[in-house]
């Protein structure tokens, strides 16, 4: 007989639960678009430039910043930018 | 056929436990069929319910309960019982025992006056964990993952992603059972809530992915107080995990266990070769991916990464100095772990300096190059003295606090130096901190730690990552057993 080893599953053995997507924005003219800069670096830089571009093609810019790019958004933060914007962009790197 | 021993309750009278394999048991099987017969006591067979004799009053004990149950360590054992509590038990054979014992004189003459017994079946090792989780009422809440017989146990491992990439020691129910010896704490209680994904994970997971790292179940209270120590809002363990810089976590052991669990903090502390020291910061890092989620190129985005990302741990020397743990106000008594985010170590070598002077001066010179010379304030670092550097100071007199309080007047450094541009290299801090003396560490960002072999005059720095609420805070915990 052959004899079968059993072992302990050693991960959280939690299922990932599926998120839908919010609604994409059909334009960006007349939407709000908040830039999320994590504060690193020359992320400014690069989001004053969006800023620049999105403004000019109609759209409603709001800017946010993360107290440090080490430690995921405060919660407080992202319901913010979830009840003011249309679309995000986050600034990831330096 | 014998009865089967139902429930393990000790009745009034006298049993005796026994094991047709064992000599001794053999030896006074003629008397012991005499003392059932009459009545004087019932047997309980742990292997062969037809030894001494096929009766009535031979339990079959195959199942080891009544001798689990009863602590039955050896065979034969006579456990005598009066009003339903164990009043003595006697083990082996001895005539004059068992005559005083049973009330019976001139108990078989023809045998030898005394013979030690065996080993019970209930203690042998290689039914003793198959026991304790029948009777134990040890319950798994992990899924049991059955391995198909042609499976080679170890690539299962592999293929199941849940190695670090070397070999895992597969963690059957029995491992687990023994690993969570080693802890006072129940199976099912919370640890910590690990990152990134936040799960809650309860002893039961340390212990498994402790079994895999190859731990013994004395390390896994050094494993739970690590996981206790990353998983605090200080030491923000998601971020360490995250960042593209190479580091991960460190742990130092102080106190007493360090010596009890065999833990080196002699030659080649730094390195390989010692079994604590090598499996509890692998064990933590098991947890951290396969309890977390933290995977190396998932959340983990390491540029580069260093090896001592598959567990950094190491124990604190004595020395005549404070250590580490007592520096964050704990006693050098008592058993902790400071947990430290830091990058590989680097060796600075200093073979010619005699004074204390000129040795702080040269280590010092060698802290200025810690993660950046353009880096001021912002990481903290861990600077370890190899005993013969140690002695240099301690042969002047020098406390710890003397040696930092040197170590920082020396570590000033002049900010024209480090602003951008300088020396033709764009990085730097802001010009506008041009024309001031700045310190390389923050107040406490200078870990000093004693470790290392007698020979050698050499240190080592572990430097840091970002430091204080942006980043990583060191966080030391005691370890509970």
């Amino acid at each position: 007989m052959n004899q079968t080893l059993s072992v302990l599953d050693p991960t959280s053995e939690d299922r990932s639960t599926e998120i839908q997507l919010s609604e994409r924005i059909k334009s960006i003219e007349g939407s709000t678009i908040g830039l999320l800069d994590i504060a690193k670096p020359r992320g400014d830089i690069f989001l004053n430039q969006l800023e620049k571009r999105l403004t000019e093609h109609g759209a409603t810019v709001l800017r946010f910043m993360k107290p440090t790019f080490t430690k995921p958004a405060p919660v407080d933060l992202r319901y913010e930018i979830s009840s003011k914007c249309d679309a995000v962009i986050e600034a990831l790197a330096d | 056929m014998a009865k089967h021993a139902n429930g393990y309750e000790l009745t009034d009278g006298i049993s005796v436990v026994v094991n047709s394999e064992c000599p001794t048991c053999q030896l006074t099987s003629d008397l012991l069929v005499e003392l059932g017969t009459s009545g004087h006591v019932r047997i309980f067979s742990q292997d062969d319910p037809s030894f001494p004799t096929s009766a009535e009053w031979v339990r079959d004990d195959s199942e080891l309960s009544f001798s689990w149950h009863n602590d039955v360590e050896a065979v034969p054992t006579l456990i005598q019982v009066v009003n339903g509590k164990e009043v003595e038990r006697l083990v082996g054979w001895n005539r004059k025992e068992w005559e005083r014992l049973l009330e019976i004189e001139n108990l078989a003459p023809g045998l030898v006056d005394h013979k030690p017994g065996c080993g019970s079946l209930s203690v042998s090792p290689d039914r003793v964990d198959e026991l304790e989780i029948k009777f134990g009422g040890r319950t798994f809440i992990s899924r049991q993952v059955e391995l198909a017989s042609l499976e080679d146990e170890m690539e299962a491992m592999h293929d199941r992603g849940w190695s670090d990439g070397l070999p895992v020691v597969p963690p059957t129910e029995s491992r687990v059972n023994r690993m969570l010896a080693g802890t006072s704490r129940n199976s099912d209680d919370i640890v910590a809530i690990i990152p990134p994904n936040l799960v809650e994970c309860s002893v039961e997971k340390v212990a498994i992915n402790a079994v895999m790292a190859g731990c013994l179940p004395e390390y896994l209270p050094v494993v739970i107080a690590c996981l206790e120590a990353i998983c605090t809002d200080e030491f923000n363990m998601h971020g360490v995990l995250a960042t593209t810089m190479g580091v991960g976590p460190i742990f130092v052991v102080s106190g007493p266990i360090t010596e009890r669990l065999g833990m080196n903090s002699g030659i080649n502390v730094l390195g390989h070769g010692n079994r604590a020291n090598s499996t509890i910061g692998r064990a933590v890092q098991l947890v951290l991916k396969n309890v977390g989620g933290g995977a190396p190129g998932g959340i983990d985005r390491a540029t580069l990464g260093h090896m001592g990302k598959q567990g950094f741990c190491f124990a604190e020397a004595p020395s005549p100095w404070e250590n580490l743990a007592e520096g964050f106000g704990f006693s050098s008594e008592q058993n902790t772990v400071t947990a430290f985010t830091g990058e590989g170590p680097r060796i600075l070598v200093d073979q010619k300096s005699r004074s204390p002077e000129s040795l702080t001066r040269s280590l010092a010179d060698g802290l200025k190059s810690t993660i950046s010379t353009r880096m001021v304030l912002g990481m903290d670092a861990m600077l370890v003295v190899s005993p013969e550097h140690l002695s240099r100071f301690t042969d002047a007199g020098w406390s710890r606090s003397q040696f930092i309080e040197k170590l920082t007047e020396l570590l000033m450094i002049d900010s024209d130096e480090i602003i951008e541009g300088a020396g033709g290299i764009e990085d730097g801090i802001p010009s506008t901190f041009g024309g001031n003396q700045l310190p390389k560490f923050r107040p406490g960002g200078l870990l000093v730690v004693h470790a290392g072999g007698p020979a050698g005059l050499f240190s080592a720095i572990i430097g840091g990552w970002l430091n204080g609420t942006k980043g990583s805070d060191p966080v030391t915990k005691e370890i509970t057993l």
